[in-house]
């Protein structure tokens, strides 16, 4: 008998994955959370029944969100990572020697359990010693704080569930003020193919543009998740990643299996009709 | 103690339905057939329970079986006698009760802070109101509580009068000294009857205020859709028969309740009394929770005040209700109705209402943590993203003015249109409000002030939702024709 499992990428389409076995269910306080083995992706995390990473395709996705921002100012001391329960960002983030302290704020404590035990190497940075996590809400976790960090990443769910209040403009606010004159926030951003993703990505951006000076979108190619195209959010007071000399960061001779400084310069180029989206909001 | 799993409205609704019955009654909708987008928006089972009254449903005009076994459960749960489902809202209870006290030309005395309902009640009855004024609050600009003092005084004033009428809790949540004046007023032989709109939680966790009715009012209403979570415009006149008989107030809400009463709403109140009585205790405990935690992390914030019972002046305070998040905002130099519209506008958050000083966010047990903590996060970005010089905001009450006419007397009256810029001196023939909360800043009868005149103007400026006047624009006011 086959096994698959399946999540809607709109109400029309539907995406599906052949399963080997399943190798852990379990409801936290927040949310379902399930990890299979499957053929095409190896194991693969799901929460409430959406895949948040898989091994073979989740370099693409920790590659885009930590080496942009560390490219672009390689200078970064203070990290704050908001989500990023699997590890992944973290992992990418400790292969900087010159970062001193990386703060990981995660709702879900069972996700980093879990994924300490089922995705060994994506959370391999956790026992890093500049490390230091904290299970709450970071929405709380950076009201009133005011220029603590060099980078902001928000590595989070969609916007639909206990991710929604990570894409609220007092959130976002907040960011701001917790980020230092050369700070740089790194949102998930979601994508502009589907209209619900679309909608989310659009209100996404006017709230970040309207607190940045700037604040610009890039693009990646994501193989599981909804329509493959997918974007992160790049804000800052100060640094522009488009103009930034990335000579720096080609010297730290970092291995990475997606990212290149081609690929930084690239990833801004986005599709007209994403470039026309994005300027109506 | 009656068994409060027990829920004959809603079981008998639900047999109703199952039972598959062919509707050549109203409501034309017949559960929603051919109207596809009606269906859309509300799911089958919602459309299937949109029924009218009938034989195995009862009658909420003169009910004798499941709505009144489901009224005699509410009125256990809140310690009254008797209970009536309300469907029209809290704004009928309020004035079923007032026309179930007194009668043309009685006199009723009453907070100045009262809603407009009460004060239309009297419009409708024909009773003339005689004011206390409740203790003032100047630093969050509101009138809070009335202290027993005070309805001694009120009483002393007037003698002639056969009803007090009384608020609790304020919609800030300020609690009056209720239990002395009950008894005392009792004494007085004058009837209690309390607006409990923003008190319907109060019963079912022992860490909240007291009810009118546990002090042994003579009626209250509660609405269960503000605060116990019921659909909106479902509530109850709760009544105590030792003065006052069942048929009397019931033929007085029948004046004006609708004789096609939904089911939807009564059925909410039904299963919302379940609710409450089983499982309130442990949700409110949660809500007060949230209350608190949110209440220290804004007082953490420069500038902003999460107000609780030490914050007032214990003259106009006899307790308080944790679940109403009050926040004086004039610290980080902003009008409540500014960040009203900020968090509206700017943070996509609703709070219930945003005055001079003041917003308000309503804490129940539909509330969650992380919803909380957004609240929170976009109060800590104004206050980064706004703050100026405090406000120095002195309105030191609008509310001293004198009563010319009865309510009744000035809304029959001939009137004219008068620049509200010109209008001191003369008697208004219209309200003035601001909404919400819908409590008047001048009644029909009331003599203008030029105190009055620069409120309404500045409430203009700052664009507050000025609501009772003919003029849209808030330019002119009909005065009562000299």
């Amino acid at each position: 008998m086959e096994n698959w499992i399946t999540e809607a990428h709109s109400d029309a389409v539907h995406f599906n994955v052949k399963v080997k076995e399943q190798l852990y269910h379990g409801q936290s306080k927040y949310q379902m959370i399930d990890i299979y083995d499957t053929y095409a992706f190896g194991r693969l995390l799901a929460l409430d029944g959406d895949i948040m990473i898989t091994e073979k395709d989740e370099f693409i996705y920790h590659d885009m969100i930590v080496h942009v921002p560390m490219a672009t100012n390689p200078d970064i001391k203070k990290v704050l990572v908001i989500g990023g329960g699997d590890g992944g960002t973290v992992r990418e983030l400790t292969r900087y020697k010159t970062i001193e302290q990386i703060d990981m704020v995660e709702l879900d404590e069972q996700v980093v359990n879990v994924c300490r035990d089922y995705f060994k190497d994506v959370a391999s940075g956790f026992d890093d010693p500049r490390v230091h996590l904290y299970f709450e809400d970071g929405v709380s976790f950076v009201s009133g704080l005011k220029e603590v960090y060099d980078l902001i990443i928000v590595d989070s769910t969609d916007p639909f569930g206990p991710g929604e209040g990570l894409f609220s403009k007092g959130f976002y606010e907040n960011c701001f003020y917790a980020l230092k004159e050369d700070g740089i926030l790194i949102n998930q951003h979601e994508s502009p193919y589907y209209e619900n993703d679309a909608y989310e990505m659009k209100r996404s951006h006017a709230n970040i543009k309207r607190t940045f000076d700037i604040a610009k979108v890039y693009q990646f190619h994501m193989p599981t998740y909804p329509s493959g195209h997918w974007l992160f959010g790049f804000a800052s007071k100060t640094m522009d990643p488009e103009t930034v000399d990335l000579s720096t960061w080609e010297a730290l001779d970092i291995k990475t299996k997606y990212y290149n400084t081609k690929i930084h310069k690239g990833a801004f180029a986005l599709p007209t009709y994403v470039v026309n989206m994005l300027e109506e909001v | 103690m009656l068994d409060h799993n027990k829920t004959p409205l809603y079981d008998a609704l639900r047999k109703h339905i199952e039972s598959r019955v062919i509707p050549f009654d109203v409501p034309g909708h017949k559960q929603g057939h051919g109207n596809e987008e009606l269906q859309k928006l509300f799911p089958k089972s919602v459309l299937e329970a949109d029924v009218n009254s009938m034989k195995s449903l009862d009658f909420l005009g003169n009910p004798i079986s499941v709505i009144k076994e489901a009224e005699d459960l509410l009125a256990d749960a809140y310690l009254s006698d008797e209970s009536f489902f309300i469907v029209n809202g809290t704004t009928q209870a309020v004035q079923a009760m007032l026309m179930s006290a007194v009668n043309e030309g009685d006199t009723v005395i009453l907070p100045r802070n009262v809603h407009k309902s009460a004060i239309n009640a009297m419009i409708l009855c024909g009773a003339k109101p005689h004011y206390m004024y409740p203790h003032f609050e100047a630093k969050f600009g509101m009138t809070i509580g009335v202290s027993l003092e005070e309805v001694k005084k009120a009483i002393e004033e007037a003698p002639e009068a056969k009803a007090i009428f009384l608020i609790n809790p304020t919609y800030y949540g300020v609690i009056s000294e209720l239990k002395a004046i009950i008894e005392y007023a009792q004494c007085q032989g004058l009837l209690v009857i309390v607006d409990e709109a923003h008190g319907a939680h109060f019963p079912f966790h022992k860490e909240l205020p007291k009810t009118a009715m546990a002090y042994g009012a003579d009626m209250a209403a509660v609405s269960l859709h503000k605060t116990g979570g019921s659909l909106t415009q479902s509530s109850a006149l709760l009544l105590n028969t030792r003065k006052i008989e069942r048929d009397h107030v019931k033929t007085i809400v029948n004046l004006t309740q609708s004789t096609s009463a939904s089911y939807l709403l009564m059925t909410s109140l039904d299963l919302t009394r379940k609710f409450l009585m089983t499982q309130g205790e442990k949700n409110l405990e949660m809500v007060l929770e949230l209350a608190r935690n949110a209440r220290d992390k804004i007082n953490a914030i420069d500038g902003l005040i999460a107000f609780s019972a030490k914050d007032f002046n214990p003259e106009g305070c006899y307790g308080f209700d944790e679940t109403k998040l009050g926040v004086c905002v004039t610290g980080i130099g902003l009008t409540g109705i500014h960040v009203y519209d900020l968090l509206r506008d700017e943070y996509n958050i609703q709070v219930e209402m945003g005055d001079s000083h003041n917003i308000l966010a309503i804490f129940s047990v539909g509330d969650t943590e992380k919803r909380v903590n957004q609240l929170v996060s976009a109060l800590s970005a104004i206050a980064q993203k706004y703050k100026r010089e405090p406000l120095d905001l002195k309105f030191n009450s609008f509310n001293a003015t004198a009563v010319a006419y009865s309510p009744r007397e000035a809304f029959y009256k001939e009137k004219e249109r008068i620049l509200i810029t010109e209008s001191a001196g003369r008697v208004s023939g219209e309200f003035v409000m601001i909404y919400p909360p819908g409590i008047p800043i001048l009644a029909p009868g009331e003599l203008i002030t030029e105190e009055i005149c620069a409120y309404i103007e500045l409430l203009k400026r700052e664009k507050g939702s000025i609501s009772g006047l003919k003029d849209n624009n808030v330019e002119y006011l009909y005065c009562i024709k000299e």
